[in-house]
């Protein structure tokens, strides 16, 4: 009796308990994945707050401590309206009928893709806002650039620093992928030149910059006689706003070409033979085998390694702080060098709305790069 | 007899030996009062400044057992970073040694120790015997002393003695003989090495310490009624003295001599300038008190022996500030001209001085200020001044007065006087123009100054447009922190004893 009772306490207990145990097990994953994902968005979420408030506040010291005014936007307005407006966006001037022509194609290929896009068969409310917007602040950033670099004005450190990362990544994919396809061919000593090209990868960007300083040097330096034969030693490129930005994106470029190099190779190496060899039995040349083949299948790929590059390009700054410490002027200064030069004179608040403002961008970019290329390529692929 | 030498011997040389022993451990015992302590110094990436800091702390630490560690950052760096550390309370640094311009954001909010009780207990750092300007404005803060000078900062042209010579050249005495003997030798072989060389080697780069160049072409045009006028604000309410026919021709001097140079000058900075001066590429160079033993470094110069050294070039006219406009200077307008030449001496920077961080323990406190009494103490400095890599510049009057360093440095005499002459002649300057110290003095020279400056000579700005963005940001700044405040700070710092 006692044992038939134990029973069938038992059996009620495990009845009892069946429920909350279902319940723990739907709920394990979301248990143990819980401490990660709030120690990840409290080192991720409340700096990104902290800073904010920092953008919206004027440091000052006090007795034994510092205080943060709050002051609005005031920092925001100063860049977009106020005295730094001219360093953050730039000086336009009247627009050249090269300008007029840029941006009328350029607007035109926005309107015909938001055009499309309403027209077809996806079209939601949420995407449709979406690609306003992007069009929007992409029209307007177009607009930047054209409007300081194509006229008498000056580009501030928002264009400039687009500059950079839209000649850097354009001109260090093209390299990587074109020095990955020479090292995968059966070359001699290709063993040899993949250490090689892998070099400038491992050092310091400091240490590029300090060599890169050397090697514009027109008046002494390791490139002196070379200077000396063409007589150009009296011309210095690092004076030169146009030749100080294209001494800092020949150094980026030499230095990150490898990154690109690199991830092309692993990717080109893992291809399989057969359908390039099918397509030479076929009668394909070396060029639609690339096109039509290779290039495909690389480029899930590429959509990532330019995705990196493209937001590890917005944050350059050893090059320009090193190189020409963003001069001559403002020239070379990129966004992070600006925000740098604003934090060196204690001036945080400023510095972090500088910050922000870079935040924005890279953002806007990266989904926009997401959104309007990765997924088709990836689709495509 | 022999014998009776040889023990007597023994026995002189064995109470020499236990002498010395004693005298030693005495020595030790009674020196070894910070033993196991150590001081972290910061200060900037040197070689120059650095250099003496760490060359002397072996020896200091022999003497009180007490370790330095000299931290450097790079000097655009080192305002925000020492004020960061002591503001967060990070207290990573003991003592620092920086710009005595800094003082008025350091000591108001209780940074750093005040010094005033030690000085005067210390006998071995014979306080007068350094000269009064640097007592006052590098040391003192509203009658207090938080800071220990150990260099002695003016600006000054340098000049080849030869050059000038061969040529039938006197040395310059305004801007504008500076300008025209820069085109004399611009593009000329100045070394002999079959190579064109330079008018004029200046720093103009930016975010370094070329700010002060400007501020030196500037000042002979801004400041003739002596110290307490001021150079950089109007006295009466605070409104920056950029905007104006004398700084408009600052700049177009500036601008000239950025082509009278070697061609990547708008990116050299001092320690790119004065490589280029001691090895012969300059005919001149405008520069603080380094370039002197410098030019005599057996390593590095080949101009040894023949470079002087002037008082900064000054003006035949300057502005006239109840019409706003430049006027030929007279005795009611340029008083201490000379020759109807007014020269205002800048006292750029002020001189590297080492401050000590209040937050530190008391033990550490009295190690640091022994360590920075010991390095400004007359038996160091003294020699420190003498050699070019120190950075550090003449500021005692023994400096001055005792030439036996200088000769045995390699100076001859005659060089020697020349420039110990010039850096006296800018002290006693009753027009000598002060380095700007009030709150957020780092922004309004290093940041908005350096950056329009720098934004000019690339030709982004146009000289009206240089002067409009300067002076919209300073009083953007003044008004930021406080205009009577700023304007109480800046007529404080005027007011100095000389």
């Amino acid at each position: 009796m006692s044992t038939l009772a134990s029973s069938r306490v038992l059996r009620a207990a495990s009845a009892s308990w069946r429920p909350v145990a279902a319940r723990l097990d739907r709920s394990a994953g979301l248990v143990f994945i819980l401490p990660a994902v709030l120690v990840i968005l409290g080192f991720s979420i409340f700096p990104l707050l902290a800073s904010l408030y920092v953008s919206l506040s004027r440091l000052g010291f006090s007795e034994g401590g510092v205080e943060l005014k709050f002051v609005g936007f005031d920092n925001y307005a100063k860049l977009l309206f106020g005295i730094d407006r001219p360093h953050f966006l730039g000086i336009s001037g009247p627009l050249t009928p090269i300008g007029i022509a840029i941006l009328t194609a350029v607007y035109a290929l926005f309107a015909f893709l938001l055009y499309r896009y309403v027209r077809g068969p996806g079209l939601t409310v949420v995407g449709l806002v979406g690609r306003v917007l992007a069009t929007v602040i992409g029209a307007a950033l177009v607009w930047l650039i054209v409007d300081t670099v194509l006229t008498s004005g000056r580009p501030g450190t928002l264009a400039v620093t687009l500059i950079y990362v839209g000649a850097d990544v354009s001109v260090q994919y093209l390299l990587g992928l074109g020095l990955a396809l020479l090292v995968v061919q059966r070359l001699p000593g290709r063993r040899f030149f993949r250490v090689v090209f892998l070099l400038p990868m491992m050092i310091t960007p400091v240490g590029v910059a300090y060599l890169f300083r050397m090697l514009t040097d027109t008046s002494k330096g390791p490139l002196y006689p070379v200077w000396a034969h063409f007589g150009l030693t009296d011309v210095s490129w690092v004076t030169n706003p146009w030749g100080a930005r294209l001494a800092v994106m020949i150094g980026d470029v030499w230095q990150w070409t490898p990154f690109i190099f690199i991830v092309m190779l692993a990717a080109i190496e893992t291809l399989p033979q057969e359908l390039n060899e099918a397509a030479v039995v076929d009668g394909a040349n070396r060029w639609q085998v690339f096109w039509r083949i290779t290039f495909p299948q690389i480029l899930p790929a590429t959509s990532t390694v330019v995705l990196i590059r493209l937001i590890e390009g917005f944050k350059i700054i050893d090059l320009p702080n090193v190189l020409t410490n963003g001069g001559p002027g403002t020239a070379t200064e990129s966004l992070t060098l600006h925000a740098y030069t604003i934090w060196r004179a204690l001036d945080i608040g400023g510095s972090a709305a500088v910050a922000y403002m870079l935040l924005i961008v890279v953002t806007f970019v990266g989904i926009a790069y997401v959104n309007l290329f990765r997924r088709r390529v990836a689709a495509l692929a | 007899m022999n014998r009776v030498l040889a023990r007597a011997l023994v026995l002189m040389v064995g109470v020499g030996l236990i002498a010395a022993c004693t005298s030693g451990s005495n020595n030790t015992s009674s020196n070894n009062k910070f033993s196991g302590t150590t001081i972290r110094v910061v200060t900037f990436t040197g070689p120059q400044i650095a250099e003496p800091l760490q060359r002397r702390a072996p020896d200091f630490e022999k003497l009180t057992g007490a370790k330095v560690q000299v931290i450097t950052v790079p000097f655009s760096d080192l305002y925000q970073k020492v004020l960061t550390d002591f503001a967060t309370k990070t207290n990573s640094y003991d003592a620092t040694v920086f710009d005595p311009q800094w003082m008025g954001d350091y000591v108001p909010p209780g940074y750093l120790e005040d010094l005033s009780d030690r000085v005067k207990n210390d006998s071995a750092i014979q306080w007068n015997d350094i000269a009064p300007f640097f007592r006052d404005f590098s040391a003192t803060f509203k009658g207090k002393i938080y800071t220990i000078p150990l260099d002695g900062d003016f600006q000054m042209v340098y000049y080849r003695t030869d050059l000038l010579q061969k040529d039938g050249l006197k040395p310059p005495e305004t801007w504008d003989d500076y300008v025209s003997i820069a085109q004399h030798f611009q593009g000329k072989d100045l070394n002999g090495d079959g190579k064109a060389d330079y008018g004029s080697c200046m720093a103009m780069k930016r975010s370094a310490q070329s700010y002060w160049m400007i501020i030196s072409i500037a000042a002979a045009l801004l400041q003739s009624q002596g110290t307490k006028q001021g150079t950089f604000f109007s006295t009466d309410n605070m409104q920056p003295l950029i905007n104006n026919p004398a700084m408009a021709r600052a700049l177009g001097i500036y601008k000239t001599l950025s082509r009278l140079g070697p061609p990547d000058q708008l990116n050299n900075d001092v320690g790119d300038s004065r490589g280029l001066f001691v090895t012969g590429r300059c005919a001149l160079s405008l520069d603080w008190g380094d370039i002197g033993p410098l030019a005599v470094d057996k390593t590095q110069s080949k101009v040894i022996d023949k470079v002087g050294a002037v008082i900064l070039p000054g003006s035949k006219q300057v502005l006239d500030r109840s019409s706003g406009q430049l006027a030929d200077c007279n005795s009611t307008l340029c008083p201490y001209a000379t020759n109807g030449v007014n020269h205002s001496p800048f006292a750029a920077f002020g001189g590297w001085s080492g401050a000590v961080n209040k937050a530190a323990p008391t033990k550490v406190k009295d190690a640091a200020y022994a360590f920075l009494s010991y390095m400004s103490q007359p038996a160091q400095s003294g020699v420190d001044v003498t050699i070019g890599k120190t950075g550090f510049n003449p500021y005692r009057l023994s400096h001055f007065n005792n030439l036996k360093n200088w000769l045995d440095s390699g100076m001859s005499e005659q060089a020697a006087k020349d420039y110990l002459g010039a850096i006296q002649t800018s002290l006693q300057s009753p027009n000598m123009v002060l380095d700007l110290r009030i709150p957020q003095s780092a922004f309004y020279e290093g940041t908005a100054l350096d950056t329009a400056i720098a934004q000019f000579l690339a030709g982004e700005l146009s000289a009206n447009q240089t002067m409009a963005q300067i002076t919209d940001q300073w009083n953007k700044k003044t008004d930021e922190v406080g205009r009577p405040a700023q304007l109480d700070a800046y007529k404080a710092s005027l007011s100095v004893t000389k």
